[in-house]
């Protein structure tokens, strides 16, 4: 089977949204702010329900928040 | 340093504290006498037995205490809610621990087993007990940093 990892903007997108703070985003999708810090550094990757939450935050299709790429 | 990372810190070096101590008071209380008389396993029944209040009381204490001096310090108040990150960091740091006692309880009933006097059973069974408590802490604190 294909190893893969999954990447995220998160970051750019909550730039791109008025800056909106880690805790606001936080907020919005029911999480702590570690958990946000911990998705953008990509040292956890969210559940399906949350991937989807933070995707409804942006107004944004999943796929545009969070992408697959084959692991080196 | 997050939140749940230095009360992980506190949690591991507070389990070190008070389980060493505990053991090393109750050791001074050692029963004289047969390794297989009533009184060891009385004794050993009583250590057990007061260890879970002990360890639950000191545990709530500690973490009050951390949580007041932490919110002093830092200015940032702990979080109010534990989110799926959290949760998934507690579940395998339950499994982590888990695994580990079930190998110190195995290695206490081969002590048996071989016929050593059941003294080291008990001390097979609390070295366990304080290694798992910390290798949950730990396990806690390698998932926050180092991420799940």
């Amino acid at each position: 089977m294909r190893q893969i990892v999954i990447h995220n903007n998160v970051r750019r997108l909550r730039f791109n949204h008025d800056e909106m703070t880690q805790q606001q985003l936080a907020e919005q999708v029911g999480v702590t702010r570690q958990t946000i810090v911990a998705i953008e550094k990509e040292q956890y990757t969210p559940s399906l329900e949350l991937a989807f939450r933070i995707a409804i935050v942006f107004n944004l299709p999943l796929e545009e928040v969070f992408y697959l790429e084959d692991a080196p | 340093m997050s939140y749940q990372e230095r009360r992980a810190i506190v949690s591991v070096l507070s389990t070190a504290v008070i389980w060493g101590l505990y053991f090393s008071y109750m050791l001074q209380r050692y029963p004289e006498g047969n390794a297989y008389s009533p009184e060891v396993f009385k004794y050993w029944g009583t250590v057990f037995a007061i260890l879970i209040p002990v360890t639950i009381v000191a545990r709530i204490l500690i973490i009050v205490l951390f949580s007041i001096l932490n919110t002093i310090a830092t200015r940032v108040e702990e979080p109010e809610f534990t989110d799926e990150r959290d949760r998934l960091i507690s579940l395998k740091a339950t499994r982590n621990s888990t695994l580990v006692f079930i190998v110190g309880f195995a290695l206490g009933m081969t002590t048996l087993a071989f016929d050593i006097p059941p003294v080291a059973m008990f001390i097979v069974f609390f070295i366990s007990g304080v290694v798992s408590e910390m290798v949950s802490e730990l396990s806690e604190l390698y998932f926050y940093r180092r991420g799940v």
